[in-house]
């Protein structure tokens, strides 16, 4: 086996220290060596947004980032939205309005959304659309997460 | 319960990340299982050479050799090697060769680039013409895979008395369901107290297909196998029958290493060899009197089936029987064929044979309409069903059905009327934006074909738990279609209780009895009334072992609940599939009643064409249906959206390209789906009409969506481009151009 090498990385908060293959993608760091499987993989070339993750604040597809790409940095997955067991506004909004059905989007989705609500407080559907269209999503044919995304830029705004 | 809009049971856990899907498994000491395919789409395979630089002795190898039990898949035809051996016949690019397993994920990949497959090439049939040419005979005695003749009346006199008669011939082409979760399959075979016991986790729609298929592949009794399924990352027919594909290879690759393997295909591959929808080729032939009315129907209706049969007869069973769609039409005669070819086997995508035929039906009745000097909607209402009216299989419908109805309101809904009086006005100025509106009418089958429901006779039940809620019993699968939740509502209603109380048990086949197949539309109607029937099954039993009195309160009957496993250990309810009285079907003959019911739609679509770049913009739908009494309507509207998104892109953007028998834009860049920016509000209208036969009386949904939009979207493009020979989907930008330039070029 190859090589491997030292990683140290910030996942939703945490340190995290892995000894990770030297041709292993962030997504790969993510699911098999932290054990963080919310973020999916759908594609691994970068168009399908599934493996979608804040890297030091900005989105980026995790399956196109190399894991010594991430050598210190900050990391936002799925698994860090809800505060215990509070769910964040877009994801309490994607479990009411149905903004999920097979799920296997979601994860994404809810990284890119709340990079666009951080963005954009108040978007508009055309926003909400401009800003989830590297995700795709093949079961809800996107209405019920623009609804989800109206519903949880609301709730954020009321606050 | 029954009409409300519960939270999705799993959602929760979907929204946080933690619902679990087969590759999300963790399994200490996994092997990583790849599969070595053919390439060539026809030949012999005379040797399998292991190339130099890669440790072969570390591998775990499977070959044709190796397989315990049978060699074929198990499927509706048993005709499909799991695996190709030496000296035997590949017969599409993609056959499964060589399985090969290893602890590095990198150097199995690497290792399956030094494998080399020595084969000796045969002319290969390609497409549907060369294969119904026998050019080359590649299956059987004539490359049939399946014939299915329908006739009442007889249309031979009509053709010569007619007012019109009308030719046509429509075509469509393959589709990938495009899941965002590929294909994934674990696998364990470990001797349990003596026994071999094998073991599969996959995103699978169907757990007893691939349980039947794994007893098969080893030999082995019912009990010695074990099927679960996982969190399902989306599906649409795509994990019906390709899970016992892959099920087989990695429970193979487990059982030579004795090792825990994980089969997971990446996006490439699952889209170059998992099923797709079946090409289709329609001529149809229809004679009209001097008002319109539908005097007879002709249909030659062609599937290519790819190289085995696998699900292809029932798939062009539904699409056969759907060919007439919802017209009257006293002489009718349709004609399928599944045809084999040297391509991958196409398989069970949403609709299932039915898109295609009703494409065909639905773009000709416009070509008539115009043909005949009619208006395509007062066409469309001289010839819809009634009550009463006979269908092609000689079923009569027996519910009030108001299909004109049910297109005004679709029309009144888009705004029909104004939009094309509006178009005409200015779509003959310069601009480069044209618009058109246009629709369809169709219906689904609700379940399966024919005697389908009778053969499975399905089980399901439901389960007292110890701490007082209950489970719901069934191998039905949740693929995001929200089968847990849609369950627990109709097990609710039945026992009045909240909700909260029902929830699922894990699919896993020693765990739950065989509810049949995730398919067809079928679970919430049939699945969900054996359900019904179990629940109150339940309840009555609580009542007469002295556990529950009537009236009860949600707390007293979870007390008695509580008691009852207490008292008597497991407390479980069954209820199984009996066919109603009045439903009769010749499998052999084609005659009877082909659905126990249908669902009824209404599809219209706005298109702007910009003829710089021949790009289409869907800009307005609205999706008005029949389908009973829906059970949860923003699941629903959920399933209803989502088709209709399917539909469109089946019918616009995404195109299988096929060189060699081959798919070659297998990757997520160059095979076009949908995305947000694509894709307009869809209006979605239900109307409630109960239908006896489901639970609460709710018929299918899941598939109708699929039927409708590729035809009203094809339609609205000839109201906005004029009379082009718009005669299969996708329409492309590429091929819509080529359609103009045949007008402008005469
Ligand atoms: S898996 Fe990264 S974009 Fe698809
Ligand atoms: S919910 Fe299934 S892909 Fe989006």
């Amino acid at each position: 086996m190859a090589e491997c090498i030292d990683l140290n990385l910030k996942v939703n908060g945490t340190e995290y220290r892995a000894s990770v293959h030297p041709f292993a993608r962030l997504l790969d760091v993510l699911r098999e060596d932290l054990r963080l499987t919310g973020t999916k993989e759908g594609c691994g070339e970068g168009e399908c947004g599934a493996c979608t993750v804040l890297l030091n604040g900005r989105v980026v597809n995790s399956c196109l980032v190399p894991a010594v790409q991430a050598q210190g940095a900050e990391v936002v997955t799925v698994e860090g939205l809800a505060e215990g067991e509070n769910l964040s506004s877009l994801q309490a909004a994607f479990l009411t309005h149905n903004g999920a059905q097979c799920g296997f989007c979601t994860p994404g989705m809810l990284l890119s959304a709340t990079d666009l609500i951080n963005r954009c407080p108040n978007p508009s559907d055309d926003e909400i659309r401009d800003g989830l269209a590297g995700n795709l999503c093949r079961c809800t044919g996107y209405a019920k997460i623009l609804d989800a995304v109206h519903s949880a830029a609301e709730r954020e705004a009321a606050r | 319960m029954i009409g409300a809009s519960s939270i999705r049971k799993e959602g929760r856990a979907k929204v946080l990340g933690t619902a679990i899907y087969t590759d999300d498994k963790f399994m200490p000491g996994a092997l990583h299982g790849l599969t070595v395919r053919s390439e060539v789409p026809r030949g012999i395979l005379r040797a399998i050479h292991f190339g130099e630089g890669i440790p072969w002795e570390e591998f775990t190898c499977v070959t044709a050799e190796d397989i315990p039990g049978t060699n074929l898949v198990a499927s509706v035809v048993d005709d499909q090697p799991f695996l190709i051996g030496i000296g035997e016949e590949i017969t599409h690019s993609q056959q499964a060769v060589l399985l090969l397993a290893h602890p590095d994920k990198f150097l199995v990949e690497k290792a399956r680039r030094a494998v080399r497959l020595e084969i000796e090439e045969l002319p290969a049939v390609l497409d549907i013409q060369s294969s119904l040419d026998l050019q080359p005979l590649i299956y059987g005695t004539n490359n049939l895979l399946k014939e299915i003749r329908i006739a009442k009346g007889d249309p031979d006199p009509i053709w010569a008395q007619a007012a019109h008669v009308i030719e046509g011939e429509y075509r469509t082409g393959a589709q990938e369901q495009m899941y965002i979760e590929p294909n994934a399959m674990l696998s364990v075979v470990e001797p349990r107290d003596g026994l071999l016991q094998v073991t599969v986790w996959g995103s699978l729609q169907c757990p007893y297909y691939v349980h039947g298929a794994l007893r098969q592949l080893f030999g082995l009794p019912e009990k010695q196998v074990r099927v679960v399924a996982m969190e399902m990352g989306g599906a649409f027919g795509g994990k019906e029958d390709y899970p016992s594909v892959n099920g087989g290879h990695a429970a193979l690759l487990a059982w030579k290493s004795g090792k825990p393997v994980r089969l997971i295909y990446d996006r490439e591959e699952d889209l170059a060899c998992t099923t797709k929808r079946h090409p289709s080729r329609t001529r149809l032939r229809t004679a009209f009197d001097a008002e319109g009315n539908l005097l007879a129907l002709e249909a030659d209706f062609i599937l290519d089936g790819g190289a085995y049969a696998t699900l292809s007869p029932v798939v062009l069973s539904r699409g056969a029987v759907h060919a007439a769609s919802v017209y009257r039409c006293p002489h009718v005669r349709i004609h399928a064929r599944a045809v084999a070819t040297n391509t991958p086997p196409p398989g069970a995508f949403r609709g299932f044979g039915a898109p295609q035929s009703l494409f065909a039906m639905e773009r000709h009745m416009d070509v008539c309409a115009r043909k005949l000097g009619l208006d395509a909607v007062e066409l469309r209402r001289k010839n819809f069903l009634h009550m009463g009216d006979t269908m092609a299989t000689g079923q009569v419908i027996r519910e009030d059905l108001d299909l004109a109805g049910l297109m005004d309101q679709a029309l009144a809904a888009i705004g029909y009327r104004d939009k094309r009086a509006a178009f005409a006005l200015t779509n003959p100025g310069d601009g480069p934006i044209k618009r058109g509106v246009g629709f369809s009418v169709f219906m689904h089958g609700c379940g399966f074909t024919g005697n389908g429901e009778s053969h499975v006779a399905s089980v399901a039940g439901v389960e007292g738990l110890a701490d007082g809620t209950v489970a719901v019993l069934a191998a039905s699968t949740e693929m995001g279609q929200g089968k847990n939740t849609v369950f627990a509502q109709i097990v609710a209603e039945a026992l009045q209780l909240p909700v909260e109380l029902v929830d699922t048990a894990p699919v896993d086949t020693d765990h739950v009895p065989n509810s049949g197949p995730t398919v067809a539309s079928r679970s919430t109607m049939m699945v969900g009334r054996i359900l019904e029937d179990a629940a109150i099954g339940f309840k009555l039993a609580l009542v007469q072992q002295g556990f529950l009195v009537e009236p009860y309160t949600p707390e007293s009957f979870q007390a008695a609940v509580v008691k009852a496993v207490a008292t008597l250990g497991t407390l479980r309810c069954y209820g199984q599939y009996h066919r109603p009285p009045n439903i009769q079907w010749d499998d052999v003959t084609y005659q009877g009643d082909a659905y126990p019911t249908y669902s009824w739609a209404c599809y219209a679509a706005e298109v702007a064409v910009d003829l710089d770049t021949f790009e289409v913009k869907v800009a307005d739908f609205v999706a008005v249906q029949e389908v009973g009494r829906v059970v949860n309507p923003t699941l629903a509207a959920g399933q209803i959206e989502g088709g209709v998104a399917q539909g469109i892109g089946w019918g616009l953007w995404e195109e299988v390209t096929m060189q060699r028998g081959r798919m070659i834009n297998n990757q997520m860049t160059n095979y076009i789906i949908p995305t947000s920016v694509d894709l307009p509000r869809i209006q979605v209208v239900f109307l409630e009409n109960a239908h006896a036969g489901g639970p609460g009386g709710a018929k299918g949904i899941g598939e109708l969506p699929m039927d409708g939009p590729a035809p009203a979207v094809v339609n609205a493009l000839e109201n906005a481009l004029g009379a082009l020979r718009l005669d299969e989907v996708p329409m492309t930008p590429d091929r819509l151009l080529e359609r103009c330039e045949e007008v402008s070029h005469g």
